[in-house]
């Protein structure tokens, strides 16, 4: 049982070899000659968002002589969780050998446990990837008292880095205690931190790799991200926000090819819809003709995505919806589970085929290009970005209000999917102009609005998943793969999602009240009117 | 968390190096063990070469007022703890007299550590006191070494009576001949009648070997300086048998071996 106490690098260009460091001349402690060199292979898991990282979590997987351990370390390098596989493991103190897990992969890879329990409310419904690799030759010493007695240990790791990129990492000492010897241990420590051409490491195994290897953690989110100043041109502000936009949707095109999790075809998607409504609502800016020939190929793009989205959604709720049954069981509904994955498994190929297309390779190469073109125009400096941000975001909140008010208890359900999509657009614009406002009062402009897409989301969403239902019943029907229990559970599924959308129903008017409140158009009215000044 | 106590009324038969060598090799095997050196004067911990001292002595650890969590030393090898002696040991059947329910404290200090370790050893010094009562109880297997002579099996059967005459939870005996000395006649016939006429002698004896007594000059488990001795092997069998009679399953980890 050993901690590390502290972590030095050894700054191999000054002339300090580890054998002259590691005798800690001058003190009481002798030092045992190091021992065989061992080889780990060493990776890092996170999701492709960086929740482990974000949530101040690492998660190492090590092999050594076929024996795999995964370890989840806390900021302060603490062991929360860890599992093991491979030979050594098999009948070990706590369970029967296991094979080691592959990565990428989502969690359920892993065996339930401490370690997967750890992992759960962090990583969600996102698969693990590697997010960087290396090699490491370890060597140990130990330090001895007057008795001879080890008190603590010294490793010597030497790293080399193989992916994301090739690199060699500065020799890193680890001082570790054994239990009842801490003192030791910061005595040695303290000792080490003398020794020339030694530092204290100030960073954890995986961000030493990922600086290594020219790699930032935390370096994606689907979040927009674009600083823009308010007067800057518009048309600037906007090839900086697509190139962006563009830049997220090809970072998420691997991960959905592959079908790694549902997350890389959300964020692609989103990516598609945000590029869609920039230019539908402010392409007109942009150089003549280029939005005009764009929108038809994002639009392609987004149709691609919808039916596998459309099943992810299915299947992503279907636990709950499974747990909801009354009348019916679980199993009851397990062909229509089958179902969805077939369905859903065609759908993905599909979406593959697209995104390997021919015409998918054409827009990869020529929205860049005309990006790159708009960029390299002398462009006007009229309008300015606050002055776009202003008018547009006005209009579209115009919009909503108008399409609100025109609601009645009469109304069909067309009118509200209508009105989503006016909200969207006003909340894209909000997002996308983002960096020009104040945040206290951009996230109250937001706030209202979010409450009142919430409620139309569920609406709509109960809406389509109502008429889905129908439609996947009937197909299995035609395959002969839907048994009596089968069908009447998915009719106990579809009375309970028109009772949820006739909450939502019942819940619009006072969302819209709210929203369409003077003090909420005040909100709005606040941000385009210092955007305008 | 398996509790095995080497134990004997009688002193120089053997308990510290069992103690030592089994609790070596179980963690050799993958086990989490502790071994308390709960002998004043302090042979395993010099084994181990840790200072036998406990901050607060054997009172603080009996009555509470230390954690035995605090005391515990990690030895030199992967997975092996040690709990030192201390010299205040020699007055534990005082602090045990004054402890409420004395003949389970030892068991009630003990429980808190089962989530962190899989097998402990309690080394005994020699003699029946209330100490040895409060170790009796909270083990779950009892280790005694016998010099292979007539008198041992009388020591061996006072001791069953002993044990069944005890409150509470009793442990199981495995008793076995240890400092066996080959050219003696009566050695031999002793090792070879009595493990087939009673089912708590281990088949395997531990042999008077010098090499056992290089411990001392070593400070290491001879299984550990000298794992391909005839010592070592002995040790190997009869912690086999013992892990065995105690229900542990087989670990095929090897991870600390030198």
């Amino acid at each position: 049982m050993q901690s590390v106490v502290r972590q030095f690098l050894l700054d191999g260009d000054d002339g300090a070899e580890p054998d002259q460091v590691l005798k800690l001349p001058g003190s009481a402690f002798a030092v045992s000659g190091t021992s065989r060199s061992m080889t780990l292979r060493r990776l890092w898991l996170d999701t492709f968002d960086w929740r482990l990282y974000h949530s101040g979590l690492a998660l190492e997987q090590v092999s050594r002589a076929g024996v795999t351990e995964l370890t989840l370390t806390g900021r302060d390098g603490e062991v929360l969780a860890s599992d093991r596989f491979g030979r050594a493991a098999a009948g070990g103190p706590d369970g029967a050998g296991r094979a080691r897990p592959s990565w990428p992969g989502l969690l359920e890879t892993l065996p339930l446990g401490p370690l997967r329990d750890r992992l759960g409310p962090v990583v969600g419904v996102r698969a693990l990837l590697p997010v960087a690799r290396a090699v490491s030759t370890v060597r140990e010493a130990r330090v001895l008292n007057s008795d001879e007695k080890t008190v603590a240990r010294i490793t010597v790791d030497r790293m080399s880095v193989t992916f994301p990129a090739a690199a060699a990492v500065p020799m890193h000492l680890a001082v570790s205690a054994l239990r009842g010897y801490q003192n030791q241990a910061l005595k040695v420590a303290d000792l080490l931190a003398e020794a020339p051409g030694v530092a204290e490491a100030s960073q954890s195994g995986l961000e030493a790799a990922l600086a290594a290897a020219g790699r930032r953690p935390g370096d994606y989110s689907s979040k927009i991200n674009v600083r823009m100043a308010p007067r800057m041109p518009a048309a600037a502000a906007l090839v900086a926000l697509l190139s962006a936009l563009f830049d997220t949707l090809l970072a998420n095109v691997h991960g959905t090819v592959r079908d790694l999790d549902t997350e890389f075809l959300h964020d692609l998607r989103i990516a598609v819809r945000r590029t869609r409504s920039a230019l539908k609502l402010a392409g007109d800016v942009l150089p003549g003709g280029m939005a005009a020939r764009f929108r038809p190929e994002f639009k392609w793009l987004g149709d691609l995505t919808t039916p596998t989205r459309d099943l992810d959604v299915y299947l992503l709720g279907y636990p709950d919806m499974a747990a909801g049954l009354v009348a019916a069981t679980a199993e009851d509904l397990q062909p229509f589970h089958a179902h969805l994955e077939r369905s859903r498994a065609a759908a993905q190929r599909q979406l593959a085929r697209g995104l390997r297309s021919a015409r998918f390779a054409r827009l990869r190469r020529d929205w860049p290009e005309a990006l790159a073109g708009a960029a390299a125009r002398p462009a006007s400096t009229r309008p300015s970005a606050a002055r776009l941000a202003a008018t547009r975001i006005a209009r579209a909140h115009r919009r909503v209000l108008r399409d609100g008010r025109a609601i009645t208890p009469a109304s069909p359900p067309e009118s509200l999917h209508e009105l989503r999509k006016r909200c969207k657009e006003l909340r894209y614009l909000l997002e996308f102009f983002g960096s020009l406002y104040d945040p206290g009062e951009h996230w109250r402009a937001v706030r209202e609005l979010k409450a009142l897409q919430d409620c139309l989301g569920e609406f709509q969403d109960t809406q389509v998943q109502r008429e889905e239902i129908r439609d996947f019943a009937a197909q299995m029907m035609d395959q002969r793969a839907a048994p009596a229990a089968t069908l009447l559970a998915m009719g106990e599924i579809a009375a309970g999602l028109a009772a949820r959308q006739q909450r939502a129903r019942t819940e619009f008017t006072g969302r819209f009240r709210d929203f369409a409140s003077p003090a909420g158009q005040s909100r709005i009215r606040a941000l385009t009117g210092v955007a305008a000044a | 968390m398996k509790i095995f106590a080497t134990y004997n009324i009688k002193g120089g038969v053997g308990k510290t190096a069992t103690a030592v060598n089994l609790s070596y090799l179980a963690a050799a095997d993958g086990y989490r063990v502790l071994l308390w050196d709960l002998d004043a004067q302090a042979a395993a911990s010099f084994l181990f070469r840790i200072k036998p001292r406990v901050k607060g002595g054997g009172k603080a650890l009996i009555r509470g007022t230390r954690t035995i969590d605090e005391a515990i030393k990690a030895t030199d090898f992967d997975g092996l703890d040690l709990l030192p002696a201390d010299f205040t040991y020699r007055n534990l059947d005082l602090v045990l007299d004054a402890a409420k329910k004395p003949q389970q404290r030892l068991g009630s200090l003990l429980a808190p550590l089962s989530g962190e370790y899989d097998v402990v050893f309690l080394d005994c010094p020699p003699g029946i006191s209330l100490l040895s009562e409060s170790v009796l109880n909270a083990a779950d297997t009892l280790l005694v070494p016998l010099i292979p002579t007539t008198l041992s099996v009388r020591t061996l059967d006072q001791l069953t009576d002993f044990i069944g005459g005890l409150d509470g939870s009793r442990p199981q005996i495995l008793a076995f001949f240890s400092m066996l000395d080959r050219r003696k006649r009566l050695h031999r016939e002793i090792c070879e009648q009595l493990p087939a006429q009673r089912s708590d002698v281990a088949a395997t004896a531990i042999p008077a070997i010098s090499l056992i007594e290089q411990m001392s000059v070593q400070r290491a488990p001879v299984t550990a300086f000298a794992p391909r001795s005839v010592a070592a092997r002995r040790y190997a069998e009869l912690w086999a048998e013992a892990r065995e009679r105690a229900g542990l399953p087989q670990l095929s980890g090897s991870s600390s071996m030198p």
